[in-house]
């Protein structure tokens, strides 16, 4: 059981974390934690027309919450916002290839997509009201 | 397995059915989460079990034999709780939900009539939540202050600084401290604290939600003003905290919640409330969990304090050694078993607590992680959450052995 979560690839995001780091002027900067875990993760979003120009992440928590980060940051850079406004939690288990994680240890996982859901309702606050209120309520409950 | 320590382990493991049950496919139960909450004996089951089956009805008002059967056994928990800490009488023990709920209701009652601007509050650094929040409440809602006592690098408490403190003139209204750490497992020197803060004219309320489960305590030789912890963790079931108050301070602090079973008479713009101890419990209490609570008494009772603590110094020790020879451990706390309960923290290379946990879930081995509630604590040793391993009667060293096996299996799931 350990060893089909603890595989080489969440390892390897574990300890040599992809697109980890600030982002000076990124268009929206979002934080949130899980308060079991004290899990925590900052995205930091470049956007430029509809796409996802740069992303960058910071973080502290366990090798699922991070490599999850890690990994969803190489999933959608470069990737345009429509398409990534509609990632679902399935999407991101699949990513990571966990899909059978208990409910406990879930939360770690999806941690780093309830943050950018949260920072894209920041982006499209304005731009965008509709949007923004479907992503809030996607976020709540992750 | 043949156990030479100082309780019969082997036959205490029978009363309690959960440690027959096996988790994660099949591997038997290691439950090391006892400061979280303890396992609970037949005898406690039972006793709830009897009162909802037999005599279940509200205490205190109605005069049919169910009543009255059901507030005798209520009582009895009372005495049993006075007796069991050595207070002077029954009037000083309240029941709450939990130690929490006990801390709230003296911050709420005696602080918020005793407590004025610019007053300080002292508490430490090793404080569970439990103990920071609702001084903190009351602290800005008062524009009191706070101050803590640090801790070294050995997890002891500073005492020198509260001495310091004392010294200096500064004063304090309130000392609040743990007796037990929920984490480091350190013991203060609660009566050295209570002594020095007595000279000085200021009351002493000790969280013992820790200690009172796992060693001899009597509070009028401690002569602490206030006690809160909690029946969960000792044997008995949730929903059921304690609160002691020195009779003298009770008299005069006024209600906290309330309502029914608090009053003696209401009348449209006015209430005389209910005598000592009733008068701080409002609503129906959790009258099951109470009785249940009776039986866990009688079960320490019948151990022995004095054995539970030298049971868990023997096994404290042997932990403490064997996790200590694992490759990347890193340990909290005071080493010397006599300055500490049955409550190991620890991390282990770059493996995060709830990593670990996940591991070692899968060889049936149950410890906690994260902050456990004392995130001053966590920032203070500059780790954002450890892991810990917690004992009681009923584990084994076997049970140590189980465990440190799964800690190696940890170091090779995580290539460390």
């Amino acid at each position: 059981m350990s060893d089909d979560i603890y595989r080489e690839i969440i390892l390897d995001h574990y300890r040599n974390p992809r697109n980890k780091g600030k982002l000076l002027d990124a268009d929206v900067s979002i934080h949130d934690s899980n308060p079991l875990c004290g899990d925590e993760i900052d995205i930091h979003l470049k956007v430029d027309g509809e796409k996802i120009k740069d992303i960058k992440f910071e973080g502290r928590g366990c090798a699922i919450s991070q490599a999850s980060a890690s990994m969803l940051t190489e999933m959608i850079m470069g990737k345009p916002l429509t398409s990534v406004k509609d990632l679902t939690k399935d999407d991101i288990l699949e990513n990571i290839g966990l899909l059978n994680l208990g409910p406990a240890r879930i939360k770690c996982a999806l941690l780093s997509l309830k943050v950018l859901k949260l920072g894209m309702v920041k982006y499209y606050a304005d731009r965008d009201p509709d949007s923004a209120k479907k992503l809030q309520s996607d976020s709540t409950g992750m | 397995m043949m156990q030479k320590g100082a309780l019969n382990v082997e036959k205490i493991r029978e009363d309690f059915p959960i440690l027959k049950r096996k988790v994660s496919g099949g591997k038997p139960l290691v439950y090391l989460d006892n400061a979280a909450t303890t396992q609970k004996p037949l005898a406690v089951i039972n006793a709830i079990h009897d009162y909802y089956m037999n005599y279940n009805s509200n205490i205190h008002r109605a005069v049919h034999q169910l009543a009255e059967e059901a507030t005798i056994e209520f009582e009895k928990t009372r005495e049993k709780v006075a007796e069991f800490i050595n207070a002077r009488s029954t009037e000083e023990i309240i029941f709450t939900r939990n130690a929490t709920e006990a801390i709230n209701l003296v911050a709420y009652s005696w602080g918020r009539t005793n407590v004025k601007k610019e007053d300080t509050i002292v508490i430490t650094e090793i404080e569970h939540h439990s103990n920071i929040v609702p001084w903190q409440i009351l602290t800005s809602e008062k524009g009191a202050k706070l101050k803590y006592v640090g801790i070294d690098d050995n997890g002891y408490l500073k005492l020198q600084e509260y001495v310091d403190y004392l010294d200096s003139g500064k004063k304090a209204k309130l000392v609040s401290v743990s007796h037990m750490s929920n984490v480091l497992g350190t013991i203060v020197p609660i009566n050295e604290i209570i002594k020095m803060s007595h000279e000085k004219g200021i009351p002493v309320v000790v969280d013992g939600a820790q200690s009172v489960p796992h060693m001899p305590v009597d509070v009028q030789k401690m002569d602490c003003d206030f006690m809160a912890f909690s029946a969960h963790k000792m044997l008995g079931p949730t929903g059921v905290g304690i609160l002691y108050v020195k009779k003298e301070i009770l008299e005069k602090m006024p209600p906290f919640i309330g309502g029914g079973d608090m009053i003696k008479e209401v009348h449209k713009y006015e209430t005389r409330y209910n005598d000592l101890p009733y008068k701080f419990e409002g609503g129906t209490p959790n009258i099951a969990d109470v009785i249940g609570f009776a039986a866990a008494i009688d079960y320490l009772n019948n151990i022995g304090m004095d054995k539970v603590r030298e049971h868990e110094v023997e096994l404290t020790t042997y932990a403490l050694d064997k996790i200590s020879r694992v490759r990347g451990v890193t340990l909290y706390g005071p080493r010397n078993s006599k300055d500490r309960g049955g409550v190991i923290s620890f991390n282990i290379g770059d493996i995060h607590p709830h990593d670990l946990a996940t591991i070692m879930n899968d060889h049936g081995v149950a410890i906690r992680s994260g902050h456990h509630c004392a995130q001053v604590l966590m920032e203070r040793l500059d780790v954002p959450a450890t892991s810990r391993a917690s004992f009681y009667i009923y584990n084994t060293k076997e049970e140590v052995d189980i465990f440190v096996g799964a800690l190696e299996e940890a170091r090779r799931v995580f290539k460390i």
